[in-house]
């Protein structure tokens, strides 16, 4: 399948120690055994979470040859933070349509006369109308 | 993320993992209609998609394995597809399917539904869940464990800041 930046980003959040990898970051930069430090896992195994999370383009790595620490992107979280906020909204404008549609179809005195493709009644919650008023079942 | 939400008594939204979104929302409604409003178009075309959409296209297959296709059309005339298939279908407590807008192909989500009956309403959680490579091929089994719920939090914090 195509690998897209967004799809690499999930991927590489699956795990979990490079979840706390970036955490940590998140708090600032560090070096290898500063990261090492809080998992029971070898240099190697570090080292080999923090290539993943360099190639995805997660984390950088300084110039400095005995250093080399590290520190967190943005750009990529950003990337999922927004893909989350689009999702989120489309289902949360979506659930209050049902949310109403649900009302109407049971209140009594819409179940005669409601034809399909009828005014549209939507109640947004936005910028509600002032003479909206909710409906029971 | 909660915070920039309005409505909290009725709807919430957690991140229990970066990859995991749960939506939960009460509606006045016995769980077999919300289960139909769910699963049959002529209730979908009603509320499915985005404020002031409509469905020109609704199309259900609905067994296991049955694809669906939405096109949502916007009030500006844009249309967009939505598409998925069907996992598991228990009437009237449970609906799976994986949901993938057309426009981001590959960027697949698997939506596991619950509809529960809480003091006359119906609770439907919605669990999303991003639906990795690794996931499609099998080899990613071990979910979100327990000791790394603590950095899941503080990075949930972090993408919440950013966004």
């Amino acid at each position: 399948m195509r690998a897209d930046p967004l799809s690499i980003t999930f991927a590489t959040l699956a795990d979990p120690t490079r979840r706390a990898i970036l955490s940590r970051l998140s708090s600032g930069q560090a070096t290898v055994n500063e990261l090492a430090q809080p998992f029971a896992l070898s240099l190697p195994a570090i080292s080999k979470h923090l290539k993943v999370l360099e190639r995805a383009g997660l984390i950088s790595r300084g110039r400095n040859a005995q250093w080399r620490p590290c520190r967190l992107k943005a750009s990529p979280l950003k990337a999922v933070a927004d893909w989350v906020e689009e999702y989120r909204r489309f289902w949360e404008a979506s659930f209050d349509r049902l949310d109403e549609y649900l009302r109407e179809l049971q209140s009594p005195e819409k179940t005669q006369a409601a034809p399909k493709g009828g005014p549209p009644r939507r109640r947004h919650r936005i910028a509600a109308p002032a003479r909206t008023r909710p409906r029971r079942a | 993320m909660n915070a920039s939400m309005g409505a909290v008594e009725r709807y919430t939204l957690t991140l229990p993992s970066p990859l995991e979104i749960v939506l939960t929302r009460n509606f006045a409604a016995p769980r077999a209609l919300v289960f139909q409003a769910h699963t049959q178009p002529a209730h979908l075309v009603h509320w499915w998609g985005r404020t002031g959409s409509t469905l020109p296209v609704c199309e259900i297959d609905l067994r296991p394995g049955g694809a669906w296709r939405f096109v949502e059309r916007q009030s500006d005339g844009r249309e967009y597809g939505f598409r998925g298939t069907y996992r598991e279908i228990v009437p009237p407590q449970r609906l799976v399917y994986t949901f993938e807008f057309e426009g981001t192909p590959g960027h697949v989500v698997l939506v596991s539904a619950t509809f529960d009956e809480v003091d006359g309403m119906t609770r439907l959680t919605s669990r999303s869940r991003f639906h990795t490579a690794e996931d499609r091929n099998g080899m990613l089994q071990s979910g979100m464990e327990a000791g790394a719920a603590e950095s899941c939090n503080r990075l949930e914090e972090y993408l919440a800041a950013l966004s």
